[in-house]
């Protein structure tokens, strides 16, 4: 991948990421959300991941977030009003935040590791999804299907929680 | 040539991006969709690492399992938060974590 693609797809991903922050409207937040995911979907088929890439689309940027702009437009969530900030809190947060770009800084430019090119690989005639589906149903089969008891628990718990009075 | 470090550069900036949300917003929502962007962060880094490391010229797919499984995690997740946020949000009528205050000391 050419390394002017590569910094736009991240710069586009940044940018809305931000965006997910600082709007004040919570729908402008969510659909900003939906962009940096696409970016970063971009990013992993960039890796050769292009499973992840797919589910990423499907998952994150179809269902998730249609799931978060359905409860924002059922609660009628209107744009946030100005309040008097915290300032003590705010001030607190930015230098956490500057503190751990530093360390992250450190980090990144102490690993020599890093800078060395990505080797080349062949993922021959089955492609990636055979890969990783060998290695999901022989290797993690247990967990494969202890995540779909979890999803079944989840969705049971959604229900209870969604009924108008809990006894 | 682009090399790993920029990739884990942008997945700490992500990451970043989605703390400051989590510290600095004051909505949940916005919270909630701040610490997915946390867990995206996550998976690329894993992702890198992945395509990193590579044996027989395929790359580690342990490293991509366990991002399918996070992203599985974190779809059951957002259904139970968001479940949780709309029960407060009928018993409260808001969303601004300042005004919800019943366990603080």
């Amino acid at each position: 991948m050419s390394p002017l693609l590569f910094w736009i797809i991240v710069g586009i991903m940044l940018l809305f990421g931000a965006m997910v922050v600082l709007q004040r409207n919570p729908v402008a937040s969510a659909l900003s959300l939906v962009v940096c995911f696409l970016a970063l979907a971009a990013l992993y088929v960039s890796l050769d991941a292009y499973f992840i890439g797919v589910i990423q689309i499907l998952v994150y940027a179809g269902a998730v977030m249609v799931l978060f702009l359905f409860i924002i437009m059922l609660m009628d969530i209107k744009a946030e009003a100005r309040r008097r900030i915290n300032f003590p809190a705010v001030c607190g947060g930015f230098l956490v935040i500057i503190l751990f770009i530093k360390i992250l800084a450190d980090v990144c430019y102490s690993f020599d590791g890093g800078n060395a090119k990505f080797p080349v690989i062949d993922q021959g005639p089955q492609g990636d999804v055979w890969h990783v589906g060998m290695v999901l149903f022989q290797q993690y089969n247990i967990a494969l299907q202890v995540v779909g008891t979890l999803i079944l628990v989840a969705s049971i718990g959604v229900v209870v929680l969604s009924k108008r009075e809990l006894k | 040539m682009v090399s790993l470090n920029d990739y884990l550069i942008a997945s700490g900036l992500l990451f970043t991006i989605g703390f400051a949300g989590v510290l600095l917003r004051r909505n949940i929502i916005i919270i909630f969709m701040a610490l997915e962007l946390m867990l995206n962060a996550a998976n690329l880094s894993l992702i890198g690492f992945s395509r990193y490391n590579v044996h027989d010229n395929l790359p580690d797919y342990n490293g991509q399992v366990l991002v399918f499984f996070i992203i599985t995690v974190a779809a059951a997740e957002v259904t139970v938060g968001l479940a949780i946020i709309v029960a407060l949000f009928r018993a409260r009528q808001t969303t601004h974590v300042e005004d919800i205050t019943t366990l603080k000391f």
